[in-house]
């Protein structure tokens, strides 16, 4: 019964604060930014600056440092094409990152870790955060955490921007990214709930990220959109710029022109970049190489025709 | 009280799904005789893009690798049932080509009878082909040395404005029966029998995305079949001028091209229109060695 009332009290506390979300006005929002013609040199442009922001992601259990060397490589020098630039950041497990480290030392390419017993987050918090203080002692330039969605949900708010705080406190000089895992925090009020209590605890320059890739949901441009709105408004109340990084599902080079829509519109172009906006994606990269390729050539492209796509019929 | 009649919307038959052109664009198609007078319209036919193609090759290539682990035989099963349905829905069949002009309506029975016959001629080559056309090599060596046929992938299909069933059907069978998906642009002039097959496909057991056809215009879609890296062949029917431009596309993106003249009059309902020959225009040979006694 406490905690019950606890929840309730705490909700409607920060949502008195920060408000809420009108959910048939965000997706009919979203619904209009698949509708833009961005064809020819802007399409070229925006696949390019998509290449840039790509956090290209290996998060598997049979990842080897052979792998990660592969994808470090790729991260380098995604095409032949000298115009297409490197991607952001390479985005691994902590056990890897001394490697990745090793072989992106001479780059601008960011090494990002997930750490904070990714994805669940369910661990002791001490052993969390020594998790973060390993990866960034290996060479970790950016962590991606995950929030205790547990406590989230149980309207624990302090303790939960507590265990960002202690994160953060961790991540030293690394840039944080904090995962609100949006597909199990159920509304769009609970997402921008999560999001402004993340942003009140991290430091400008840190992301929010909507997901682990590891959930049965992922990010959509509804719960993104919900998520670069409260950035806006965090930013409009405080001046504080945070940036934003969607994971997960976003696959193809159209899906990706779409979120640069949204930003483009909701944000403006100061977070066109990779300081301020994220792809985690694995697979995107070579669907954006493909198209850049098609733009150049004029010619459909096959997907096996660019490294490590899946399908090879 | 007279009864309004509900008339058809044609629509083209892509990854198991009833779709319209993404452009939303239609070529109106008019009953045979019917001149220019409203009465006579058959239907709006979707005037399908480049876009359209691209998207039925993603629908080829998620089918592909499904249908080409199949074995042979069922396969074979599946194609034979195939030319079961279209045996009982012939008559249907045959007023699709009467209506739309292609032919008389005893010419359309026969058409529809041959490609009947040809549907049960390649289901009975599919667990064969491989042994006619691969072989044991000898070899200078304790190995055992193998030539094995394997699908290409997706083959582009351009069919002939004469026999727009029969054709067609000629075209698809010997390529799908060996593993290959296709896509297909229909006859430009009588596209309306397609249509009716991409409903008669629909109910078969053909795995969605195994046979796509589009209907449209042959000048706005020869040159992405031609330069579609993704597309690993070409049957087509085609005039020089088009022969070339294919040739000049599939010598950069390195496809496989089969041409016949359009013009030619190709006697369709012969003999000499199904072959072995025909499956392995689409078929790559793998090499194998083996060692004796591992």
């Amino acid at each position: 019964m406490a905690t019950a009332a606890l929840k309730r009290t705490s909700f409607s506390k920060l949502f008195d604060e920060i408000g809420t979300v009108d959910q048939v006005g965000i997706e009919e929002r979203v619904a209009k930014f698949t509708t833009r013609s961005i064809k020819k040199s802007s399409k070229v442009w925006g696949l390019k600056t998509a290449v840039s922001m790509v956090d290209l992601t290996t998060l598997e259990g049979k990842d080897t440092p052979g792998k990660v060397a592969s994808l470090c490589q790729k991260a380098r020098r995604p095409s032949a094409d000298p115009d297409v630039p490197p991607v952001a950041a390479v985005c691994i497990y902590p056990f890897l990152v001394k490697y990745a480290a090793r072989w992106l030392a001479d780059t601008p390419i960011k090494v990002a870790s997930v750490a904070t017993s990714f994805p669940s987050g369910q661990s002791p918090l001490p052993l969390r955060l020594e998790e973060v203080r390993t990866a960034v002692a290996d060479g970790a330039d950016e962590i991606d955490m995950v929030i205790n969605r547990g406590l989230f949900l149980a309207g624990e708010f302090t303790a939960v921007q507590d265990e960002i705080s202690a994160v953060v406190e961790a991540c030293g000089d690394a840039t944080l990214k904090v995962i609100l895992e949006v597909s199990e925090l159920d509304t769009y009020d609970n997402v921008r709930a999560a999001s402004f209590l993340a942003m009140q605890a991290i430091r400008a320059g840190d992301f929010i990220k909507t997901s682990t890739g590891k959930a049965s949901g992922s990010a959509t441009l509804a719960n993104t959109q919900v998520m670069i709105e409260a950035i806006r408004d965090f930013y409009l109340a405080t001046g504080v710029a945070i940036g934003m990084k969607p994971a997960g599902g976003i696959r193809n080079a159209k899906q990706a022109l779409h979120y640069l829509v949204a930003v483009k519109e909701t944000l403006g172009d100061a977070w066109l970049n990779s300081t301020r906006y994220r792809f985690g994606a694995s697979s995107l990269l070579n669907d954006l190489l493909r198209q850049i390729e098609k733009e150049k050539t004029g010619a459909y492209q096959a997907p096996y025709n660019f490294t490590e796509a899946a399908e090879s019929y | 009280m007279a009864r309004i009649p509900v008339t058809k919307t044609p629509k083209v038959y892509v990854g198991g799904q009833f779709i319209r052109s993404e452009s939303g664009r239609v070529f109106p198609v008019r009953a045979a005789g019917s001149g220019k007078r409203e009465a006579g319209l058959l239907g709006n036919i979707p005037q399908c893009t480049r876009k359209d193609l691209r998207n039925s090759v993603e629908a080829a290539a998620k089918a592909g690798p499904d249908w080409a682990q199949r074995t042979p035989y069922n396969r074979g099963q599946i194609l034979y049932r195939l030319g079961e349905m279209l045996e009982s829905r012939s008559e249907e069949m045959a007023d699709a080509l009467v209506v739309s002009g292609a032919s008389t309506k005893a010419a359309a029975s026969k058409e529809v009878a041959a490609s009947v016959d040809r549907l049960i001629y390649y289901a009975g080559w599919s667990d064969k082909y491989e042994q006619v056309l691969g072989n044991t090599n000898p070899v200078a060596g304790p190995f055992f040395n193998f030539t094995v046929a394997e699908p290409m992938g997706i083959i582009g299909i351009i069919a002939d404005d004469k026999f727009p069933l029969l054709g067609l059907l000629s075209q698809i069978a010997p390529v799908i029966i060996a593993g290959n998906t296709c896509v297909c642009l229909a006859s430009q002039s009588f596209p309306y029998p397609a249509i009716v097959l991409g409903e008669l496909l629909a109910v078969s057991d053909l795995p969605g995305g195994v046979v796509n056809i589009l209907t449209g215009f042959r000048k706005e879609l020869v040159p992405t079949f031609a330069t579609h890296t993704h597309i690993r062949g070409l049957n087509a029917v085609v005039n020089q001028e088009e022969k070339k431009q294919l040739q000049l596309g599939a010598a950069e993106s390195i496809k496989r091209v089969r041409a016949r003249k359009r013009d030619d009059g190709i006697d369709w309902a012969g003999e000499k229109s199904q072959s072995v020959y025909e499956i392995r225009d689409f078929i790559e040979f793998k090499t194998t060695w083996h060692p004796i006694g591992a």
